[in-house]
């Protein structure tokens, strides 16, 4: 029985997760989020879910992240900048956690309520043809659309970004 | 897969959620309300693989990958604005955002 690992690994993650959003240094927050994301995937493993766990490790911490590391060069890392920052946390902490605990504690009692439908099959691994199958054949259509919306991010991102063209009219005078 | 153990994920994902959730609204910094949005999106991601290793469904992989798409065009599209706010005046704060209206 591997029921406790799977759990060991979320608690690893949920814990990482919130060193992540309390971290004064973004540099921190994000290697934090790394061991989040890679403990999730190890998660995923785990549920037998072993393409959903390699595409974790591949695009979100390998791709994904390498993008936020690039962007980090622009935040302001000085000591009285991480001073003012920790600060800030520790008077804006209490409304966020109140509003959070308020949402959060009907969720997991209605969990524990027995909100989940019971007496159906057991799981188990689940292939990646299966998988597969189902993302292009039923599902073509929300694959479609997902790209879709990739290309639009990638046009969004690449318009937004760029700089604006220096004034040199006489060079195409004729 | 016991019922109890997938309650047990699914309040791992809800905790997921809520941090991310907490870190959107108590961080001013553009960069960590990004990266909390992140965690907040790896919640439902848990849950979605979770479901589906309980019931043997390929859906929730399925899902887990569509969540992985939407999250990857949020980042280029918010660090995309971040970076523009940031060069063009001087933004790396929600709250300073504010005095771009005048």
């Amino acid at each position: 029985m591997i029921g406790w690992f799977p759990l060991f690994l979320g608690t690893v993650a949920l814990v990482s997760a919130a060193l992540t959003v309390t971290r004064p240094s973004v540099v921190h927050g994000l290697m934090w989020l790394v061991a989040a994301l890679l403990s999730l995937a190890g998660t995923f493993f785990a549920l037998g879910a072993g393409f959903a766990g390699a595409v974790q490790i591949l695009i979100y911490a390998g791709a994904i992240l390498a993008v936020f590391v690039f962007v980090v060069m622009t935040f302001d890392a000085s000591p009285p900048a991480l001073a003012r920052e920790r600060l800030r946390l520790k008077q804006a902490a209490r409304g966020p956690l109140l509003m959070v605990l308020a949402l959060g504690l009907p969720l997991i009692f209605g969990l524990w309520g027995g909100a989940v439908a019971s007496g159906l099959a057991p799981g188990g691994v689940v292939p990646v043809q299966a998988v597969g199958g189902l993302l292009f054949g039923p599902w073509a259509v929300a694959v479609e659309i997902a790209s879709f919306l990739l290309i639009a991010a990638l046009l969004g991102a690449r318009h937004l970004v760029r700089r604006d063209p220096p004034q040199d009219s006489e060079r195409h005078a004729p | 897969m016991t019922d109890t153990f997938l309650i047990g994920m699914l309040v791992l994902a809800a905790g997921l959620f809520a941090v991310g959730l907490f870190g959107v609204l108590a961080r001013r910094a553009v960069l960590f309300q990004l990266l909390s949005l992140e965690v907040m999106l790896s919640g439902p991601s848990l849950a979605f693989i979770a479901a589906g290793a309980r019931h043997g469904d390929p859906a929730g992989q399925g899902m887990f990958v569509l969540v992985l798409i939407l999250a990857a065009a949020e980042v280029a599209l918010g660090l995309a604005l971040y970076l523009r706010m940031a060069r063009t005046a001087n933004v790396t704060d929600s709250d300073s955002i504010r005095d771009l209206r005048h």
